[in-house]
Order: C-alpha cells, then structure tokens, then sequence
C-alpha cells in the first residue's frame, strides 16, 4: 500500500506550537507512507488539489491528513479522495488541532505527539477495507415536537414543501410561550394577532396531524425510519365530538382550578379550553380539580354538552408514527425565582414574574388587560421592574444570559405606561443587552419618550411596608444606595430549560449542554442539525432566543428536513458490522446485546448463525466487543484496527 | 521520537465519537491547556471497547488506559455505554490479578459540551498515572503473559 501523509498548518493554529515540517519528516519513516508534506490549509481548494495531485503522482492507495478534529473535515477530505479515484474509506484524520496544538504549551512535546497520532493513523490506514454504500428507502414524513412558534413554523414550511407533518405539543393547545404574550417587541404589535393565523394554518393545513395533550413515549429507529411512540394523554373528552363550544366550562363547578395558562394569576374551572384561540379548539379537563374524577359524583359537564363529547372513562392512548426525521422544538421554561430570598422567595403576593405581568397586560388575561396587583385588586402606581432575575448569576448554576429580557422589560415598561399614563416604572438592569434591528432604538424610546427610570444595579432587598413594598437597591453608575417605594414588583425572569428535556433528549439519542439545553451539531456551522442523523432543532430549546430567531430557525431546520427526504433512497453507512460465518458458532451472544435489533439468527448450511440487517445497523460496534469469536467485526473500527493504533503508541 | 523522551508517561486514552472525543474537541476550541501525555484512540462507542485491548496495552507498556463515553443514558446508541460500564468494572477488578496497578485505570462519562470536565478529567488522570511511574515491564514467557498473550493477539481470517 501507498501512504501519502499530509500536516497541516491550518495557517498559525497548528503550525504555532507543533513542528509541521518534523512531523511530515518523521512520517516517512512509518510503513508504507511513500509521501509525506506539510500544507498551509490541507481543506482549501489549493490544499486539496495538491492531496488530488499527489495521489497521482505517488498513486498512493490511501491519506492520512494530520489536521483539525475528523469531526470537522473527514467528510470533506474524503470527498476529495474520491474526486481522486480512491475509495473514501481509504483515508485516515489525526487531529492534531483540537487534540494537540491547542491544549499544548511545549512545542517539542506537541510535535512528538502530533507525530505518534500520524503513526496511529498510518497504522490503521493500513488495515483500513475498501467499503461501499448502500441504499436504504425512508419515511417521508417529519414529526415536530413542541408547538410554539419555532414548531409552527418548522411545520408549516415541511408542510408546505410537500411532506406530511405529525406535530405533537404537550399543553392542549399548541402556541408555546408566544400565545401568552400581550404585545411582542418591538414593533408593539399584538402577539395573537401574528400568531393566532398561524395556529389556524397548522389546524387546516392538510399535510399536518395536530396531537395536543401529547407527548413522545419513546423513539427508536434511524435517520430515514424513526419509529415514534406518541401518548396521547387522557383529555377526557371525545375531541372528534367536541365543538368547542364551551357550555361545559360554563356550568363546571369546580371554579377554583389553578389556571396555568394564566401562570397561575386567576383561576379557571376544572374543564376548560385554555384561551379563545386556542388550536385545537377543544376542552379538556384537568383531573387533579374535576370532581367527578376526584370523587366520583357531579358530571355536570356530560349533562350540558350538546354532542356527548364527555368520557370520563378515557385512558392514556398510545400512537406510533413513523416519520423520516425530527424537529426538537420543545422550547423553554421559566426560572423559578423564589430561589431569590431577597426578592422575598415567592411570599409576596405583588412580586410577580414578567409573564404573569403579560397575562395582566394582556385583554384575554385574568384582569381583561386592566393591571391589577393580585394581592388586592388596587391599580398599582409605581413599579419596579428587576432584570436579569436568573440569568447571569453563577451562584445558582445560570451563568448565561437569556438574551430577550432587556427587551421585553422595555416593552413591558412601555406597555405600562400606554395602560396607566400616570403611573411610573423603574428598571433595575445590570447591562442593556440589545443588539438587534430596531433593537436598541426601542430600549431608548422606553427611557426617553416613556420615561421609565433605568437604574444600573441590583436589588438587594424587598420589603414590604404599609401595604406596598420597600425595594432597596444599589445604583452603581451613582455609587449610592437607592429606596424606592413599588405598588409591584416584576421580575424579569430568565429561561431555562424545557421541564423534561434531558429525558427527551435521551429518547432521540442528541446531546445537551450542562443547563439542559439541546446541543446543536456545530455551534457556527451546523446550527440546527444534531449528532444524530435526521434529528434537528428549532427554537429555544438549543438556547434562549426571541421570536425571529425562532421563526428563523423553526424555517432553517424545516429547510434541513425537508432537503434530506427531498430524496427517494439514503445511503447506508458502510461503517457496519458484519460476521464471517466461519468464525461464527451461533452463540446468539451479538443479538441480545444490540440496541437496534439489527442481528437476526439464520440457518447456513444447518449451523445458526449471526447475520446483519445491514440498513438497520447504526454501527455502535457493541456486538464485535461481546463476540467470543472475534467474528463478528465492526468495519473500519475492526479489533485488528484498534490494535494497531495501540501497538503503535506501545511497542 | 517516544513518548517517554522528556517526563511523558504513555497514556492511552479510547474516547466514543459522539461525546467525549466531541468534549475533547471542546476543550481544544477552548483553549484549555492539558498534559500532553494522552494519545487518544476515536471509537464510535465504549460499547466497542473490548477490555482486551486494555490489557493489551497495559502488556506492551502503556503506563496508564483512560476511557471516556458519554453519560449513562445519554449514548448516542441508546445503551453502549451500560456495556461498557459492566465490562470496564469487570477488568478493574482483574488488573490486579494481573499484576496492574488499578490506579492505571479509569473510565468516566464527558459529554461534548463538558471541555472543562474533559480538561480536569485528563489533569487529575495524568497526575494519578505519574504518581505511580512508569509501567513495569510485563515479563515476557511467564506464565500470566503466556496465559493472556494468545487472547490479545491480532486474528488471522
């Protein structure tokens, strides 16, 4: 075999702490490498041609690259060997960036190094096969989870391209945090007037099938053929009878339900459908409140209902989809403040969150848009409004910032004063985070035009005094201590991550971050992809984001879905497993240990054997570690491989 | 060049594609400085790892073995790394028998968002194996290396 061997300077980042030219010198000294150069940029067009060239010339039979992480580039280097006739597996990484010249001080250390994970490489390149893909057909169907509006419009765009769409949102109505929105910054238009349309779109769309009240039980199978489990959560109401009409909550005695929809400012009965726009447009009831399902008498809702819809005897339902790919759009949640003991710890009924200020801003809230203090009903006058209420505090694990809550605290500030003309709102911040179009303009009208008073400092205390609440604060731009007396208190609470995360998370088998949130492929260039094949992202739940970010990327992962199934047939890794049949003693041991079923026992020649379904393998390699044969082999991850990477660091 | 020139130990490190070698590539794009001791081995998954190769390379003369994968119940195949958990605990509790002293062994769970982890994870590893030096030479034709050689052996098809 010809082994050519390229390092690369990857300009100063490799170059800077490992010796390239000693590395590429030290390489021709290993078995089989004919060629061995160092190059500025081995990716760019001119890096590449001179690996195209070099081939050629020296008709080497595989490459090892010494350069930055395989995660990176490996795709595109072997594209370039194929572009040079070779087979693409014919072709190795040492990643002598990430794993070396950036993590290493001592250039003679580094340079050693770099040159020890060349010779693994050429080692493995050695024994490296000549594989082929195959082809597998796929679903083309997406499922979104998660409607808010990143899943709305993930789903609305794959609809529209042609792809049938299963969106599955967990809260009977789908909408997300948006839904509960008054006025959205900073054009200060109406949130359910831009997405109450939408909503409608995904209800009529004919390419989408709305599960609400759902959410994922579990998901096996791969890019192209997911298979997912779906629960479709009890609603207690025959949602293919109900109308939506309403009578049921009308007559619903059990009037002191917590309205979570509200965030818990008001109180709703035990049936119910959330709010007037809600999509779909059906009652559920919430069965920890129902009387009948609580104690076993009332039922006055089945004796209203105009089409019988009431079944108090449903049970959880199971569904299973099959769809192509998945859009994780599961969104966020709120901090809890009342890990704050200075904001009072949740005991003051007046220092509310800043969403619970929206429902009392918003016409179909609790307060039909009049704001009230939830203690007494009294319009308040004077309000404080405190920022960054769980964001940027490492003391309680959230060192990030959430991004959106400079913003909607200048809306909210706003919206304060277009409510209350006479009323006066301060704002204790510790920096204006708003980069954006329009952005920071709107920040300034809040302060200039609308003469919130912004404070730079942070709130030390809350408490309470005749009836209203006593802030004590710092301003730190003054360098003295400020007292202001507040009607209420809002708190501008950051986000965190989706309640359940981590588990789905586990479920489509992607990474996420140590708060939770999903981790996306590669934070500048893969977005919205995942690790995992065929599993994207849309919204918050990779990071906090505001509404056209979202939308933005609700459409980029929409794009991604829809450019994957845009094809009829994927092709199969070849990086599979496979059994030589005649090391094989069909002991059954590979198939109780795969994950994916993919080892089905056959008969050859009147002996069991292990065989692979090669389209459903996803090469994990577990089966070659439990076969006691050595027959069943992981290709391109073969024991003979691996050794060979040992024994060319040991002996 | 060896590894040893200079005060390197021999440090083998078998790191699954999707978490740990992603937080090792983490920590490189942070900049977090470590031992240069660590050459890692990329596998799709520590259900791949066979504890044979650990012993393997403990046999010709690694100093120190560290294995990485992702959380438990975070595998990118859903359920390698509960293989691996139960093998690896298996092999920590022979390397005794076999002479290694099992501070040579570690496996532990980085994911690809943790560069810090990864950082102190292959510091506290790298401190730990040049505590103990320099691997003694397994004795070549006693009967625990003729005993293990033949099972660490390359095979032939």
């Amino acid at each position: 075999m010809n082994i050519g061997v390229f390092v690369c300077h990857c300009g100063s980042n490799i170059a800077g702490t490992v010796d390239t030219e000693a590395v590429a010198k030290a390489a021709l000294e290993y078995r089989e490498v004919v060629f061995a150069t160092d190059a500025m940029y081995a990716c760019s067009e001119p890096g590449q041609a001179g690996i195209v060239e070099a081939i050629g010339t020296y008709a080497l039979d595989g490459v090892v690259v010494a350069s930055c992480t395989p995660r990176m580039h490996e795709a595109t280097f072997r594209r370039t060997l194929e572009r040079a006739g070779l087979n693409r597996y014919m072709f190795e990484m040492a990643n002598i960036r990430e794993h070396v010249s950036w993590v290493g001080k001592d250039k003679a250390a580094n340079t050693r190094k770099a040159a020890e994970l060349v010779h693994m490489a050429v080692e493995k390149l050695r024994r490296n096969e000549r594989l082929q893909a195959g082809e597998f057909d796929i679903a083309k169907r997406v499922m979104v989870i998660g409607g808010g509006v990143a899943g709305i419009q993930a789903a609305l765009d794959c609809a529209d391209g042609g792809l049938e769409v299963v969106l599955v949102e967990r809260e009977p109505s789908i909408g997300g945090k948006m839904s509960k929105l008054d006025k959205t910054f900073p054009t200060v238009d109406c949130s359910s007037c831009i997405l109450g349309p939408k909503m409608v779109d995904v209800a009529q769309h004919p390419n989408i099938t709305l599960y609400a009240l759902s959410e994922v039980d579990s998901v096996d199978g791969f890019v192209g053929n997911f298979n997912v489990t779906v629960r479709r959560k009890a609603a207690y109401v025959d949602w293919d009878a109900c109308t939506g009409c309403g009578e049921c909550a009308a007559k619903c005695p059990s009037k002191k339900t917590p309205d979570r929809f509200n965030e818990f400012i008001g109180l709703t009965t035990a049936i119910n459908i959330p709010f007037p726009q809600a999509i779909p447009k059906k009652a559920s009831i919430n069965a920890n409140a129902c009387i009948k399902l609580t104690k076993g008498k009332c039922g006055a809702c089945a004796k209203v209902c105009p089409t019988g819809a009431i079944r108090f005897d449903q049970k959880d339902e199971l569904v299973t989809e099959k769809v192509g790919a998945i859009i994780a759009a599961t969104g966020y949640d709120l901090f809890d403040f009342t890990k704050y003991g200075e904001y009072g710890g949740g005991r003051y009924p007046d220092v509310i969150t800043a969403m619970q200020y929206e429902r009392l801003l918003s016409a179909s809230g609790p307060t039909e848009g009049h704001i009230r203090r939830p203690s007494d009903g009294a319009e308040p006058r004077d309000i404080v409004f405190i920022q960054c209420v769980g964001s940027r505090d490492k003391s309680i694990g959230r060192p990030y910032c959430t991004g959106f809550c400079c913003m909607y605290t200048a809306k909210q500030t706003i919206l304060t004063k277009d409510h209350m003309p006479d009323s006066q709102s301060y704002v204790f911040y510790m920096d204006i985070r708003s980069p954006g179009k329009n952005y920071d303009e709107f920040t300034r009208r809040a302060m200039e035009e609308y003469g919130a008073k912004y404070i730079r400092g942070r709130v030390s205390a809350i408490q309470p005094k005749n009836g209203r609440y006593l802030v004590k604060g710092a301003d730190t731009l003054l360098g003295r201590q400020v007292e202001i007396e507040a009607d209420l208190v809002v708190l501008a609470v950051g986000a965190e991550a989706a309640r359940g995360a981590g588990e789905l998370a586990e479920k489509l088998r992607i990474s996420y971050d140590p708060y939770g949130f999903f981790l996306e492929g590669h934070p500048k260039l893969k977005p919205v992809e995942t690790n995992t094949a065929g599993v994207y992202l849309a919204g918050s739940c990779q990071g906090p984001k505001d509404i056209p970010s979202s939308v933005a990327q609700g459409g980029a992962a929409a794009a991604k879905a829809l450019s994957l199934l845009s094809k009829d047939k994927l092709a199969s890794d070849p990086q599979v497993s496979g059994v030589k049949l005649a090391r094989c003693i069909g002991c059954g041991k590979c198939e109780s240990v795969c994950p994916f079923g993919a080892i089905e026992m056959i008969e050859f020649r009147g002996m069991p054997k292990a065989s692979i379904i090669e389209t459903v393998c996803q090469g994990c390699g577990v089966c070659t570690a439990a076969c006691p044969q050595g027959a069943a082999q992981l290709r391109h991850f073969t024991d003979n491989q691996i050794l060979a990477e040992v024994n060319a660091l040991c002996l | 060049m060896s590894v040893t020139e200079g005060k390197e130990l021999r440090i083998i490190g078998f790191l699954c594609n999707w978490c740990s070698y992603a937080g090792a590539d983490t920590a490189g794009v942070g900049r977090f400085a470590q031992p240069t001791d660590l050459r890692i081995v990329r596998l799709p998954c520590t259900g791949r790892i066979n504890p044979l190769f650990i012993v393997r390379a403990f046999m010709n003369g690694a100093d120190g073995v560290l294995v990485s994968g992702c959380h438990p119940r975070d595998c990118h195949y859903s359920e390698g790394n509960f293989y691996a958990r139960r093998r690896l605990e298996t092999l920590k509790a022979l390397l005794p028998v076999i002479g290694v002293d099992p501070g040579r062994f570690e496996y532990t769970w980085v994911s690809a968002s943790e560069g810090q982890r990864w950082r102190s994870v292959v510091a506290s590893f790298t401190e730990q194996v040049h505590a103990l030096g320099s691997m003694p030479r397994f004795m070549s034709g006693t009967s625990l290396d003729l005993c293990l050689r033949p099972a660490v052996q390359p095979r032939v098809f």
